[in-house]
């Protein structure tokens, strides 16, 4: 990611003994993705600065127990996800997030029905703001555990072991839910290109 | 509607490793499988591409952030109880 480059070394050891000014920097150097997940996971900005500061004040918390086995990020994105967990759970009980109800290991259904060759389409048009809404409506027609793995792996850009890490999830268990997510998404695009390729051929 | 020269399996299989294949991740010889398959099976080949597409406009929709609007990141110090630390953003 670019915005990686650029960011502060931050002393683990400052922020642990409690040095507010450490901590403040960590808060700049961090604060957007943590946000920008929230809004993701959540869809409203309400909800995702709730996260936001939930986050940060629990990390204020349990810095002095951050062992550093993963990096600063992974652990706050952990802490995030739980927090967008439980503002989840609060306002759709219904929702079913456990990891049991995927059968993680079992690819038999991973079948695909959709064959319409809409890969060399020009980006401004597949991007065009009905396009964007189409795949922003997809995103969110992911069942929670295959977005949350989604949403790290391909939009913040996480590496295959830090999604593990910041989901507390076996590696494979993300691959092969990341997998699943892409599978969906390619499915529901294909359904939404065809069907608009279809429309403009007849329209010509 | 293509025509299916290939076993069945093969498109299973290609569908099991397909997220480490577009990630660049998959080994060589894995890969050459692929690709020997596609060449020959033409949803396969659909799949892939757009697959592929797909993680593509993902990314193109979603550029890496920029900071945080200006208001939430004033309420977020206020909250933490870090005002003082609070200086103009450089971006």
């Amino acid at each position: 990611m670019v915005e990686t480059t650029s960011q502060p070394e931050l002393s683990i050891e400052a922020l642990r003994s409690g040095d507010r000014a450490e901590f403040a920097r960590m808060v700049d150097a961090y604060s957007a993705p943590i946000y920008r997940l929230g809004l993701r996971m959540l869809g409203n900005e309400q909800d995702a600065e709730d996260v936001l500061q939930n986050t940060f004040l629990n990390a204020l918390t349990h810095l002095a127990s951050f062992e550093g086995r993963s990096s600063i990020l992974t652990w706050l994105y952990r802490i995030a996800v739980n927090e967008s967990l439980m503002t989840m759970r609060r306002s759709k009980p219904e929702v079913n997030i456990d990891d049991a109800d995927t059968s993680d290991e079992d690819t038999d259904d991973l079948a695909q029905s959709q064959f319409v060759d809409w890969g060399s389409l020009p980006e401004d048009e597949l991007l065009s703001s009905e396009g964007k809404q189409a795949l922003d409506r997809a995103i969110q027609n992911l069942p929670e555990n295959l977005r949350m793995v989604f949403l790290l792996r391909d939009i913040q850009e996480l590496s295959i072991k830090e999604t593990a890490e910041a989901l507390g999830l076996t590696e494979s268990n993300v691959k092969i839910r990341l997998l699943r997510a892409r599978l969906s998404l390619r499915e529901q695009l294909s359904a939404y290109y065809g069907e608009r390729m279809l429309r403009e051929k007849t329209n010509d | 509607m293509t025509e299916h020269t290939h076993t069945h399996s093969n498109c299973k299989s290609l569908l099991g490793t397909l997220s480490d294949y577009v990630d660049g991740e998959l080994e060589a010889e894995l890969c050459r499988e692929i690709e020997k398959h596609i060449a020959e099976c033409e949803d396969c080949r659909i799949v892939v591409d757009t697959t592929r597409r797909t993680i593509d406009l993902i990314h193109a929709a979603n550029p890496p952030q920029s900071g945080l609007p200006d208001e939430v990141r004033s309420r977020l110090f206020k909250r933490l109880d870090l005002t003082e630390y609070l200086k103009p953003q450089t971006k």
